[in-house]
């Protein structure tokens, strides 16, 4: 039994070597459609994972009235803009309550050459939590002291080549040619923040002190108190962490009713949970195309076994003669077509992992998804998945090179 | 030794019937008929590649005819040698690989092959060897010989492992005569050392010469007046 599978093993090596030009071509074709596919699941997993893990530990995100997708994406993801703020007043009667454990004031609205400025105070170092209640990190400096102080994500210290003691401008806008930038008070960076694969990388942070300062006629004394004791105007959002999670849904129902000014709070895995809704739709689509694609490709090499047959008569009728019998016949046809699926299956997940880590950099830099190599369980799907789809509709080659064989004795007449 | 066998593809009319014909072990016989009087259905039917409708065909004193197709398929590949008209070899095999083939699918062959030689590849070796197919010869691609050399790289692959028949359909067809006689010789020689019985066929009936036995198809095969004549 051995000795014949490696028979039929060595026939269909050396048989495919001799067909190399159809081979090459259909192993190509399973290699593209297997990474297309893999890849696809991979960056909708590590899409999610990354979106999951940008927050982690706080208890409900506050803002003035807005959808919740919307609030979640301006004050976490720092995606698209606020559609107003949030006075003092209300901040600090909600931070006062009996079971806040702490808040994270955010005030958003300006740029640095591109990457998002976010005026917040120390709280945000001690309490803001990302991953598995991983706590931020210092690479290197110390949280910022002053108005003028500024504390760097690593992705900004990375592209800008920034260091602690750098003196930095920041622009009032989003855009990185503002028309005004406020030359006459430049930020020194006392800090840079360890990476986080999260949006905190493509951050630059500043006490709510020089928040206000960027926006006021640039009188520095006003500005220049304790930054714990310092009280601006408005915020943008806050994030809340409370002593106990039992109080989640009493306190979001008092933020959403709160009667000074109008209000959301939503508890960030909730409103995660509707973004996937939104983007889970597009994923599924685009895997349902990638799983079209595959198929495409084990019907091509069906086309192929199948187009390869006639010529392939004599060859059979040649292998029947020396003793074949016509099983082995469905065996070789069957085995061509299952090497070449699963060599060109694995050529494509190679693909992918030489792909992953040639854009790994550039996807965790744009777009703040951290791509991951190695190989997982769904690639193994996809190896057993187009293994055994080739195989199944390749019976169809082999059946009909079965019962040709039969039928052609061991003479063909073509 | 076939008796009273009746062959027909599918449901028509039967193109062989055959009451009895006899070939002794060792003997080197000439199978001889015009086109189409049943020489190929006949010798698929010794292979056991086709099963008569009626009648048996009895190889070596086993009976085709009551065997499975898997034990059919066994007794070829034990016991019988054939060499076609042309295109006798896999092209993508080596001549040697081509000439070891039937080791592949015969146990019994190769061992004999290697009780013979000491090894499948050295008794390919020796066997192409004495057909004239020397080693810069081995190693060409094997549709890079001449049909000649085709023909003889076949002639080794049915002798090897030392089979009980061998089987020549047509196999000189397509060369010219002085490449037929040489052909032949080297066939009969080789199986007589083999000690294999020869059932080689023609419609050449000029060939008769070189054998022990000569049988005329037609005469024997009392469907071929009424078959449709190619």
């Amino acid at each position: 039994m051995l000795h014949s599978v490696r028979n039929t093993l060595a026939l269909v090596f050396k048989s495919l070597v001799n067909r190399r030009g159809t081979a090459v071509l259909t192993l190509a074709s399973i290699a593209v459609s297997a990474a297309l596919l893999s890849v696809v699941d991979r960056v909708r997993t590590d899409t999610q994972t990354s979106f999951a893990n940008t927050i982690s530990g706080t208890d409900l995100i506050v803002g003035a009235r807005s959808g919740d997708l919307n609030l979640l994406l301006y004050s976490v993801f720092r995606i698209g803009n606020p559609t107003n703020n949030i006075t003092w007043e209300s901040y600090t009667d909600i931070d006062a309550r009996p079971e806040v454990d702490w808040t994270i004031p955010i005030s958003l609205g300006d740029a640095h050459r591109g990457y998002r400025v976010l005026g917040t105070d120390l709280r945000y170092f001690e309490h803001y939590q990302y991953a598995d209640e991983r706590a931020l990190e210092f690479a290197a400096g110390t949280p910022f002291s002053g108005p003028t102080d500024a504390v760097i994500g690593a992705e900004v210290a990375d592209q800008l080549d920034y260091r602690v003691g750098q003196q930095i401008v920041v622009s009032h806008g989003l855009t990185e040619t503002s028309f005004v930038t406020h030359d006459d008070n430049p930020f020194t960076v006392t800090g840079i923040l360890a990476r986080t694969g999260t949006p905190v990388d493509r951050t630059v942070h500043i006490s709510l002190n020089g928040m206000d300062l960027i926006h006021s006629d640039g009188d520095i004394d006003r500005f220049s108190v304790p930054i714990g004791d310092y009280e601006s105007e408005a915020i943008t959002a806050f994030l809340v962490g409370l002593k106990s999670k039992i109080g989640i849904f009493t306190l979001q129902r008092y933020i959403n009713e709160f009667e000074p000014e109008p209000l959301s709070a939503v508890i960030p895995g909730v409103a995660l949970q509707q973004l996937w809704g939104l983007i889970g739709v597009a994923e599924y689509a685009l895997l349902g195309v990638s799983a079209m694609v595959v198929l495409a490709g084990v019907l091509g090499l069906l086309a192929t076994l199948l187009v390869s047959l006639n010529e392939r008569r004599r060859e059979m009728s040649v292998l029947r003669s020396v003793g074949a019998r016509p099983g082995h016949v469905f065996a070789l046809l069957l085995s061509e077509a299952a090497m070449l699926a699963f060599l060109g299956a694995l050529l494509g997940l190679l693909m992918v992992q030489l792909g992953i880590l040639a854009i790994r950099q550039y996807a965790l830099s744009e777009f703040g998804i951290q791509l991951s190599v190695g190989l997982r369980a769904f690639d193994l799907y996809v190896l057993a998945g187009i293994l055994s789809i080739a195989v199944l509709v390749s019976t169809i080659p082999a059946w009909r090179a079965y019962r040709n064989s039969l039928a052609d004795g061991l003479t063909v007449r073509l | 030794m076939i008796a009273d066998l009746r062959f027909g593809y599918g449901s028509d009319e039967d193109v062989l019937a055959i009451s009895k014909l006899q070939v002794e072990a060792s003997r080197r016989v000439f199978l001889f008929g015009p086109s189409g009087c049943g020489k190929s259905t006949l010798l698929a039917m010794i292979g056991g590649v086709l099963v008569p409708r009626e009648g048996s065909v009895t190889i070596l004193g086993a009976d085709l005819s009551g065997m499975k197709g898997a034990a059919r398929d066994r007794m070829r590949a034990d016991h019988v040698g054939f060499i076609f008209q042309q295109f006798n070899l896999v092209p993508y095999l080596s001549v040697v690989d081509n000439v070891c083939l039937p080791c592949r699918y015969s146990q019994r062959r190769l061992q004999r092959a290697k009780d013979a030689d000491g090894s499948v590849e050295i008794s390919a070796a020796r066997l192409l060897s004495e057909l004239g197919i020397d080693e810069r010869l081995r190693s060409r691609k094997t549709t890079d010989l001449s049909v000649g050399q085709q023909q003889r790289v076949a002639a080794a692959r049915a002798l090897i492992g030392g089979p009980e028949l061998v089987i020549a359909d047509e196999p000189t067809s397509s060369l010219d005569a002085d490449r037929r006689r040489e052909f032949i010789d080297l066939l009969l020689s080789e199986c007589d050392r083999v000690g294999s019985t020869v059932i080689f066929v023609s419609h050449d009936a000029s060939l008769a010469s070189h054998f022990d036995d000569a049988i005329d198809l037609q005469l024997a095969n009392a469907a071929a007046g009424r078959s449709r004549v190619a």
